[in-house]
């Protein structure tokens, strides 16, 4: 008997012994204040125990592959922020090493090293705000607060970068519009030297709680062999013990330089998701400092007039930048023709691109792998036969992201 | 040496007669498989070991005559880290392909999603209806024929550029 029997037979053997045996229909969402996000989940309810659920989803679908058909190369990346809003410099960088990979582009250390910063703290503020979530959905919102402060500070150092906060539309096609200005390293040095004992207090409100690991432990369980059926990625698929992260499996960005361990759980249920999380936090924090430390000397872009804006003191002054600085803002870029997939490490997993080139100004057709999409179907299977207090821990840890979710 | 793809295939390939394997520019392994043997070929590689279905989506090639829509599945084998793209052609006449979510629980949605968008019939698939749009749409939107922007329009001419 599989695994979905068997919870399921545990779901009607617990409907007969019931007081009255009435099973209840229960909109979860489309807008209920525990999903965080535009979620619709029709469930059949015996008192507290789920029966089976049925999911809606699409609810902001925006068309953004749709989108994507007509907008030149660099115009798709405030699309990408829109995906998991959470990480969005993930996003955005993401993508630009997939044009990269279809142009053959040759890109300083400096730029990887500058880029795996900006993703590491894209994943610390991703999995601040998923852990401190699951502490608000089990009734712990102090830690909330505190994590959202230091949330804050990440998005203050996006603010050096690119002006931006949540949307952050950070870097170009071939690297960074602006070096990392002192202001910058300033604010990631005072980070990297008051977060982890911020952290550490968190760590302590939450991980060994006795109330918090009662409430998580066994919550929406999922085993590897269902997890890879369902290709999770991600911390989801970490938790249940598969060691995969394309970080290490399929090196960019020069990750392969940074000494990191890949945290993996054993259970695959709410406790172990967020143990993984808070794990990936601290290895996140090793990665950053190691880049800041060994950060090479050299240009913050890459050498490819035809794709990376000119600056503006030569657009003003000389023929040449000004002719690739019009060709590139009317998107008359030579894109070869070509197909590629590129992958990489997402707050949620592996974010994929599977981008289509014919040549012209507009990718013919992009293609975005979305881990929320593709794990959140098996939501059902964890959560069919728990409690309905434990679906709501279940989304919360798995983490799934609206925009992310319906694209 | 850890086996590399065209292994892989060398040794399913007697039991099938479609596959045309290649590798592109960027070191990625295509293989084009008919669509009757589609099901068979991935049932093959997950017990081969690529059980990892990262990636299943549609396109639309509207000059490609006989051939205008493509059911594109991207494997990987995690212990080998082995990527492989698997791509079915199909005719605009007959958008049916065999589903595979009885090997990747995972394909469910990806499926649902190439429907709603490309109107590709996937045989066998247990709930194929919309995912992300409206369900009461008639058509299918990322089909080339739909453009993004109402073609009627005149203020956007564009009479020095072409477009």
């Amino acid at each position: 008997m599989s695994e979905v029997d068997i919870r399921k037979q545990a779901a009607v053997l617990a409907s007969t012994e019931t007081i009255d045996g009435e099973i209840a229909t229960l909109n979860l969402g489309p807008t209920h204040p525990a999903t965080h996000g535009i979620f619709q989940n029709i469930l059949q309810v015996d008192g507290e125990r789920i029966l089976s659920a049925e999911q809606t989803v699409g609810y902001i679908h925006r068309a953004f592959e749709k989108l994507s058909e007509r907008r030149p190369y660099n115009q798709i990346t405030p699309i990408t922020d829109r995906l998991n809003y959470c990480s969005s410099p993930i996003n955005n960088i993401g993508w630009h090493m997939t044009v990269e990979k279809l142009i053959g582009a040759d890109i300083p250390k400096r730029v990887d090293y500058m880029r795996v910063i900006m993703m590491e703290l894209a994943r610390i503020a991703d999995h601040l705000v998923c852990n401190s979530v699951i502490g608000v959905d089990t009734g712990a919102l102090t830690g909330f607060t505190y994590m959202f402060q230091e949330r804050e500070k990440i998005y203050d150092i996006y603010e050096e970068i690119c002006g931006a906060r949540l949307t952050t539309n950070v870097g170009r096609i071939g690297g960074f519009d602006r070096d990392f200005n002192e202001a910058l390293i300033t604010k990631l040095r005072d980070f990297l030297k008051e977060f982890p004992a911020k952290f550490d207090e968190f760590c302590s409100l939450l991980e060994r709680n006795r109330i918090f690991m009662d409430r998580t432990i066994g919550a929406g369980p999922i085993s590897a062999e269902r997890a890879m059926q369902y290709s999770f990625a991600g911390p989801n698929l970490r938790a249940t013990g598969v060691d995969y992260d394309v970080r290490v499996m399929s090196p960019y960005s020069s990750y392969e330089d940074f000494d990191f361990i890949v945290p993996v759980g054993t259970e695959g249920d709410t406790y172990d998701r967020f143990m993984v999380r808070q794990q990936e936090i601290r290895e996140s924090l090793k990665i950053i400092e190691q880049a800041l430390e060994n950060m090479p000397e050299g240009n913050y872009h890459a050498d490819i007039p035809d794709f990376y804006l000119p600056p503006k003191e030569e657009v003003y002054s000389s023929m040449e930048a000004l002719i690739y600085h019009f060709k590139i803002v009317m998107g008359e870029t030579p894109i070869p023709k070509g197909e590629v997939y590129f992958s990489v490490e997402g707050g949620n997993g592996e974010l994929g691109y599977y981008l289509v080139s014919d040549g012209g100004r507009t990718p013919y057709r992009l293609h975005f792998r979305r881990p929320c999409f593709i794990y959140y179907q098996a939501y059902p299977e964890m959560i069919t036969g728990s409690l309905l207090s434990d679906a709501i821990l279940t989304m919360s840890s798995m983490n799934v992201i609206a925009g992310e979710l319906d694209a | 040496m850890s086996k590399t793809v065209e292994a892989y295939i060398e040794e399913i390939n007697k039991d099938f007669s479609s596959i045309d394997l290649s590798v592109d520019d960027y070191g990625m392994h295509n293989a084009v498989v008919a669509k009757n043997e589609i099901h068979g070929v991935m049932e093959k590689l997950k017990e081969a070991g690529f059980n990892f279905l990262t990636d299943l989506t549609g396109s639309h090639y509207p000059e490609n005559e006989g051939q205008e829509f493509q059911v594109v599945y991207h494997l990987h084998h995690f212990y080998n880290n082995l990527r492989i793209r698997l791509k079915v052609n199909l005719s605009k006449d007959d958008l049916e392909v065999p589903s595979v979510t009885d090997l990747y629980a995972g394909a469910n949605w990806m499926e649902r999603e190439t429907f709603d968008f490309y109107g590709i019939q996937f045989s066998n698939h247990p709930n194929l209806s919309r995912i992300l749009n409206v369900d009461d749409m008639d058509y299918h939107p990322m089909r080339k024929e739909f453009a993004l922007e109402d073609e009627t329009r005149e203020d956007k001419e564009d009479k020095y550029f072409g477009r």
